[in-house]
């Protein structure tokens, strides 16, 4: 059956209007640029909206949930909300746009997810603890050391710039 | 209940317990940062047990969602490990009553390898979506697992204090792990199913996991013991009542309050 011809306009919309809701926690990046939202798909009552949560226990999945119905119902669109857990989400689907937004916010954006260490933790030897450190979004120094692996939320770990001595948010790779 | 409701709930309960164990640090960690990341990884756990339990629940299929599952049990339905229970004080007779550090994160540390290799044995388990949550969950477990190694290798490799109270956590902490790698009717039907491992069969890349860190810490991997604990059939030691009463009273004195 083919799509009804307003099908492919109103998904569309629906991305942009989600392009405007803000994640609750970080408002400088969309929930589109996080990549939380999987798929928006056309249907017969409107919008179905599957959206990924960040990290399980996130206290702002409710908020967003909530925020992306708001938003699309001010824009006239009915919309249907699932939570879709697998593929489970990562940091690799943060935007470039979101990654950029998020220096400017002064949050070192993640790096890339070492797919090759697996689910293999391996211990840091002290001395030579840190590999590499992600680099200060104050000043850009790259001489940078990490405080705690978990900081403000579940997704950051603080970082501190040992050239401009600025505490930083490092949004850890997941 | 059947096999596979039964070892949804022994995952769910064992991270609701141990998350709730670790909240009991908000506000009291050592450092700042680490009484941040002690609640961080306890918000994690208590996540985990959310999607264990709600599917759970939905399998049931009695209408009990997570908090009814969570708030509306008592001591002998719940199936979390012993190990998961057990104050964050230690468990010797006669110690005053104060919260180890120590005894903290080597709980952490054999727990969230138990629990590492249990996500990556359900990865292609036949319960998709017990799939899903162990892929999702295995990302936040690694997390969890290499602050509990530093710290332990921190501790043991540390002061003469910080490495007698990291042995003491150990020697107390081992004979728990015993019950993680139990094998019963359960786990029997569980792993026939294609479910789940074979609890057994986690053992040894849990101890490949688990022994470097205590070598590096200069620790000294206690002698084996006999006792296996059983708090996963139900029968728990003394000290879940306490972490249930402090858990579930606000939701018992106030049954379907929202806000």
């Amino acid at each position: 059956m083919a799509a009804p011809p307003y099908a492919q306009e109103l998904v569309e919309r629906a991305w942009a209007v989600l392009g405007t809701v803000a994640d609750p926690e970080i408002p400088v990046i969309s929930v589109v640029d996080l990549g939380i939202v999987r798929s928006i798909e056309a249907d017969a009552a409107g919008v179905a909206v599957a959206v990924t949560p960040t990290y399980a226990a996130c206290p702002a999945t409710e908020v967003i949930a909530r925020d992306i119905s708001e938003a699309l119902a001010m824009a006239g669109i009915a919309a249907r909300l699932t939570t879709r857990l697998s593929p489970p989400w990562t940091t690799d689907w943060i935007t470039p746009a979101g990654r950029a937004r998020l220096r400017e916010f002064g949050i070192a954006p993640p790096g890339a997810v070492d797919r090759s260490a697996g689910q293999v933790v391996h211990l840091v030897p002290r001395g030579a603890r840190m590999q590499q450190t992600p680099p200060c979004p104050q000043c850009g120094s790259a001489s940078t050391e990490l405080l705690s692996q978990f900081a403000s939320t579940a997704c950051k770990a603080l970082y501190r710039c040992l050239d401009c001595r600025e505490p930083f948010d490092y949004f850890k790779p997941l | 209940m059947t096999p596979h409701i039964e070892y949804l709930l022994r995952l769910g309960d064992s991270s609701l317990v141990l998350g709730q164990r670790l909240s009991e640090w908000t506000g009291h960690g050592p450092v700042l940062e680490e009484d941040i990341a002690l609640t961080n990884i306890a918000l994690d756990l208590i996540g985990q047990a959310r999607l264990l339990l709600t599917h759970a629940g939905r399998l049931e299929g009695a209408g009990r969602d997570e908090d009814a599952l969570a708030y509306f049990r008592d001591a002998r339905a719940f199936r979390n490990v012993t190990l998961a229970e057990l104050p964050n004080s230690g468990i010797e007779r006669g110690r005053t009553q104060s919260a180890c550090y120590a005894f903290t994160v080597v709980r952490n540390l054999l727990f969230c390898a138990w629990q590492a290799e249990t996500w990556a044995a359900l990865a292609d388990s036949a319960d998709g979506e017990l799939a899903a949550i162990a892929a999702k969950s295995a990302k936040e477990t690694a997390y969890h697992l290499r602050h509990a190694g530093d710290w332990v290798v921190r501790l043991g490799d540390g002061t003469d204090t910080s490495r007698a109270r990291a042995q003491r956590a150990l020697d107390a902490l081992l004979p728990y792990c015993n019950e993680l790698f139990a094998g019963d009717a359960v786990d029997a039907a569980v792993h026939a199913a294609g479910i789940g491992p074979r609890a057994a069969d986690l053992e040894a890349p849990w101890r490949a996991r688990v022994v470097p860190v205590i070598e590096e810490a200069t620790l000294a991997m206690p002698a084996a013991s006999r006792f296996v604990s059983t708090g996963k059939s139900g029968l728990h030691s003394e000290h879940l009542e306490y972490v249930l009463a402090e858990m579930q009273s606000l939701a018992r004195a106030h049954p379907g309050a929202r806000w």
